[in-house]
């Protein structure tokens, strides 16, 4: 076999690869975006009343100026539910390093009054069984944080076994600590820039 | 050399098991099956790449120079790969979310380049595909196995998540076998994935052993 065919014969089925990934690609790319934006304002949706906002949270997003505030290393984005056109609910998105295995993210919801409207967790590495409590499917715990704000409770806004309101996880005060403190810098974060926040540019997104 | 089909396949469910007797792509084995489904749509995404990839490596067996066969391979791997992460994001969306990196993953499941390499490159395209169909099946019959173990050991569930795969009407498969029950949790975290492994192949050995069956191994080219 000439070396000439040889490659011939590679770059053919070079060719027959980007057909077929060119053609999926075309096939899936509408549902997909599709699927990642039905994705994302549902996770919105988890930390916003229902009737609170009319926009489209999920397109009316922008990068947070100072990400290090909320824990972030990299960009972080927030964004804005926002009824008859007037601001309503900011939903931040917040980094806590303090996790007891990795980081925890999370998602908060916090309206024009510094009232939290909802905190939901997005990704964490914590013990199943312990640390993972912090899941709405395994425990009701981070809904303890729902209508709170910076003045409710007024001096104590750590865990119980710091002196303060909020009980811990059973065998994970490494966990509740992070969040709780997570949740507190957002709200202080929140209440100092809501109306910087909500006058930020809208990224555009090429899809709908 | 010699292998019919029905040999083939008891070759690929039993004999020469890809998980239990090759003991190959354990890593997405051990990782992904904390539960049925999870299982199951690792396993029919598998056994889609092994066949195609068998088939196209077969059909364009006369064709690939020898030096460039493994180039050649891991392009065709990884194109059918590829297409099945986006299928499964466009289709499966919730599935594609679970099994997370193990789709991409599968690119690097040894059992897809051996196939190719040892049985593909060799034959013609249908006992090419009868293998890869062979072959997908007994590995995915272990990650259903162990799937359905840990799950139901960890949670005392069986088919959680099976709208993800079946659609919203499936919800209702779902099958608490052990309610209330917190779970054994090491069945889910990962030692209880290797221990599950272990058991099962203990478990062949065993059956071997009692019926006093030969190991009938073959050389799997």
């Amino acid at each position: 076999m000439s070396r000439g065919r040889a490659l011939l014969a590679l770059v053919a089925i070079a060719a027959i690869a980007a057909a077929l990934l060119a053609g999926m690609d075309q096939l899936t790319r509408a549902r997909i975006a599709e699927n990642e934006a039905r994705k994302l304002l549902a996770t919105l949706a988890t930390v916003l009343p229902p009737t609170s906002y009319d926009n489209k949270p999920h397109l009316d997003q922008a990068w947070v100026p100072d990400p290090s505030a909320l824990g972030g290393s990299d960009a972080l984005p927030v964004y804005r539910a926002r009824l008859d056109g007037k601001p309503a609910v900011l939903v931040l998105s917040v980094v806590s390093p303090d996790g007891y295995v990795d980081q925890i993210r999370l998602l908060i919801g916090v309206d024009t009054e510094g009232r939290i409207s909802g905190v939901r967790v997005v990704s964490h590495a914590e013990t199943p069984g312990l640390g993972d409590g912090i899941q709405t499917d395994v425990s009701d715990w981070i809904l303890g944080f729902d209508g709170r704000t910076l003045n409710d409770p007024a001096d104590s806004w750590v865990l119980r076994r710091d002196g303060g309101e909020f009980d811990q996880l059973t065998g994970a005060t490494i966990t509740s600590r992070a969040v709780v403190n997570a949740v507190r810098a957002a709200l202080v974060y929140a209440q100092a820039n809501s109306s910087t926040l909500f006058a930020l540019a809208p990224v555009t997104e090429a899809t709908e | 050399m010699n292998n019919g089909t029905g040999q083939g396949f008891t070759q690929g469910l039993w004999h020469a098991n890809p998980a239990l007797v090759q003991l190959l792509g354990l890593c997405p084995l051990l990782a992904v099956t904390t539960s049925l489904i999870n299982g199951i749509g690792l396993g029919l995404a598998t056994l889609f790449v092994l066949c195609a990839t068998n088939v196209l490596v077969s059909a364009s067996r006369a064709w690939i120079h020898r030096d460039l066969r493994l180039p050649a391979y891991v392009l065709i791997i990884a194109a059918f790969v590829t297409t099945v992460d986006l299928a499964f994001r466009a289709w499966l969306f919730d599935l594609h979310e679970s099994l997370g990196l193990f789709i991409p993953l599968i690119v690097t499941n040894c059992i897809i380049l051996g196939r190719a390499e040892a049985f593909a490159s060799r034959q013609p395209v249908w006992p090419s595909l009868l293998d890869g169909v062979a072959q997908g099946l007994g590995f995915a019959a272990v990650l259903i196995s162990l799937g359905a173990i840990r799950e139901l050991l960890g949670r005392g569930s069986l088919f959680s998540g099976a709208d993800m795969l079946f659609g919203p009407a499936a919800a209702s498969l779902q099958i608490t076998l052990l309610p209330d029950q917190q779970g054994l949790l090491l069945a889910i975290l990962p030692p209880g994935a290797f221990i599950g492994l272990a058991v099962l192949i203990a478990l062949r050995n065993r059956y071997l052993q009692r019926t006093g069956a030969k190991e009938k191994t073959r050389q799997l080219t």
